[in-house]
């Protein structure tokens, strides 16, 4: 111990003390600074740059489920139009038959109702001219018969005994 | 794992190698001179110097050759006394300023007569007077290239981060261990919220303290790291920060330690009073120590290099000293981890927020 | 140094390494036992390391 007090040397502890300080401050402000501020810096980059990556890649990711989202609802949207288009065909050809078996049914009635005036008419007609007809006959026979008085006579008996026999 | 088997083998190394080497010497102090040759040698290469040599050697003719240069000597002696330590003649001869003489008894600067002759006292002391040295020496010239050259690197690492996000050049052996510094010292310890304001701090002292064990390695022979004067400053400036950014739930803890009996937290209150200087203590007697020891080893075994002079010890200690130098190595990082590490846990200490798991 | 103190020094060596190791092996107990918190333990560990190293060179020094 008393050689290491022996050993002391003031004039080594101030210049070791003086140089080194000023050795500290001034690699603080020309070297450690601007080199832990670089390090830091990129070290600061290389976590962003991953940090962007991993984002790039949660966004690819993302995305391709948003593609496949999309792709499939545009798949169900064309089923659903083709299955709509489908149906508006039936429903359309359905329409069509009904209204056409309806018209049919229409003009077969009209038909129908058409001949059974005509039938009609044509029955009218033709017991006008059968009325005529007879009278035409009975007027004939009438003036035959009442050219004959024997006849006449007859003729109203049978007449007679035809209304009495009723 | 291994950083502890490498304390605990250089601590084993340290007490079988001294207690080995010491007590030879002891014993045959007489017997040969390279002995205390290389004692002295490595007492000395463990002193700071007032001037920067890098080797030296005898010529024939007995005249000291220094390969160097020599540093400046400031000196407070009533006034600031300023002369280049070359007029020292590495301790040869004496130093006239002003009037004044000085001279070097063992690399320390004393006041003396003009002869330079050093009084000592029963213990070896010298008993002339010591002015207050503010030398830039050896080891202050060292921190100040240190200095230098961190602030050189780091400063154009940074100034490539303002053209390019990613570091170039050795940034890209740098950037790693500040990153490590940041996450596994400074975030665990200190907390997400507030360890920026200490960063600046902890990837200076860990880097200074590499840096300048590794130099320490290197056959330069600069120690700075194994003088206990550096070690305390460092310790000192954790300290302060720690006692300076240190929130009221610190305090209370050392104070009045909350969950405990009251006669408990008056006796707690000393004992954690003298835990803070402890703690500041302990890293700087760490670092001064580890150091010290690691070179104290290292050049006891190259020392008996020259003890053998045989075939099979000379290689064996070379051997050894190769591995060491290699634990050298992992140790200089390793008390420089050590460091910032107890310096984030006492900063973390001293800003973390009330909890109540008490 | 003197034979007294080299002793002391080489007691407080072996108590500081068997500490550190007992302290190793226990951390290494612990972190086969769960891996996922080696990180805390190894941390605990160095620490619990480092202040008995402090006290064993405090002692060095004495000694």
């Amino acid at each position: 111990m008393e050689k290491l007090i022996n050993e002391f040397s003031i004039g080594l502890f101030f210049w070791q003390l003086v140089l080194f300080i000023g050795l500290v401050l001034l690699l603080r402000k020309f070297a450690w600074k601007p080199i832990l501020d670089a390090v830091e810096k990129r070290e600061g980059g290389i976590k962003d740059a991953l940090d962007a990556a991993e984002k790039a890649k949660l966004d690819m990711t993302n995305l391709q489920a948003d593609n496949e989202k999309l792709l499939k609802e545009a798949r169900a949207e064309r089923e659903a139009m083709l299955k709509e288009a489908r149906d508006i065909k039936n429903k359309m050809i359905e329409d069509a038959k009904g209204e056409a078996q309806e018209q049919a049914n229409k003009m077969i009635e009209q038909a129908q109702a058409a001949i059974e005036s005509e039938k009609k008419s044509a029955m009218a007609e033709l017991k006008n001219h059968v009325a005529g007809l007879s009278l035409e006959i009975a007027e004939k026979v009438v003036r035959t018969e009442l050219s004959n008085k024997d006849k006449q006579l007859e003729l109203v008996e049978s007449m007679l005994a035809e209304k009495t026999s009723k | 794992m291994q950083n502890i088997i490498s304390r605990k083998t250089i601590c084993l190394l340290f007490l079988m190698v001294t207690t080995f080497s010491f007590a030879k010497e002891e014993k045959h102090e007489g017997e040969g001179d390279i002995k205390t040759e290389i004692k002295e040698y490595i007492s000395h290469h463990l002193l700071d110097s007032h001037d920067f040599s890098l080797f030296s050697y005898t010529t024939d003719s007995g005249e000291h050759k220094y390969i160097g240069f020599p540093l400046p000597v400031i000196l407070w002696d009533n006034g600031l006394k300023v002369f280049s330590s070359s007029q020292f003649h590495h301790g040869e001869s004496v130093a006239e300023v002003d009037g004044d003489y000085y001279t070097l008894y063992h690399n320390k600067v004393y006041k003396t007569d003009a002869e330079g002759t050093i009084t000592l006292d029963d213990h070896h002391h010298p008993t002339n007077v010591k002015p207050i040295d503010f030398s830039v020496t050896k080891n202050v010239f060292t921190i100040f290239l240190v200095g230098l050259l961190m602030f050189f690197v780091f400063s154009r690492m940074a100034k490539k981060y303002k053209t390019n996000s990613l570091p170039k050049g050795i940034g890209r052996g740098l950037e790693p261990i500040i990153l490590y510094i940041r996450d596994d010292i400074a975030v665990p310890n200190i907390g997400e919220k507030k360890y920026k304001k200490y960063m600046p701090y902890l990837l200076t002292v860990f880097f200074f303290i590499w840096i300048i064990n590794l130099l320490g390695l290197t056959p330069l022979g600069v120690n700075v790291t194994n003088n206990i004067a550096v070690t305390l400053a460092l310790a000192l400036i954790t300290y302060f920060l720690t006692t300076f950014t240190a929130n009221k739930n610190y305090w209370g803890h050392i104070f009045w330690m909350p969950g405990v009996p009251w006669p408990m937290k008056i006796i707690l209150a000393p004992i954690e009073l003298l835990g803070t200087i402890i703690k500041p203590f302990s890293l700087m007697i760490r670092l001064y120590a580890n150091i010290t020891a690691g070179h104290i080893v290292l050049m006891s075994i190259i020392g008996l290099m020259f003890i053998f002079k045989n075939w099979i010890g000379s290689p064996l200690s070379f051997g050894l000293a190769f591995a060491l130098s290699l634990l050298e190595l992992l140790v200089a990082a390793l008390q420089a981890y050590i460091f910032t590490m107890l310096s984030a846990l006492y900063f973390g200490m001293a800003v973390e927020e009330h909890h109540d798991d008490h | 140094m003197t034979i007294p103190n080299i002793v002391g020094a080489g007691l407080i060596v072996i108590g500081a390494g068997l500490g550190i190791g007992r302290i190793g092996g226990q951390a290494m107990d612990a972190i086969a036992r769960q891996p996922e918190a080696s990180g805390k333990i190894q941390t605990a560990m160095l620490i619990a390391a480092a202040l008995i190293e402090g006290i064993g060179f405090a002692a060095l020094f004495a000694a």
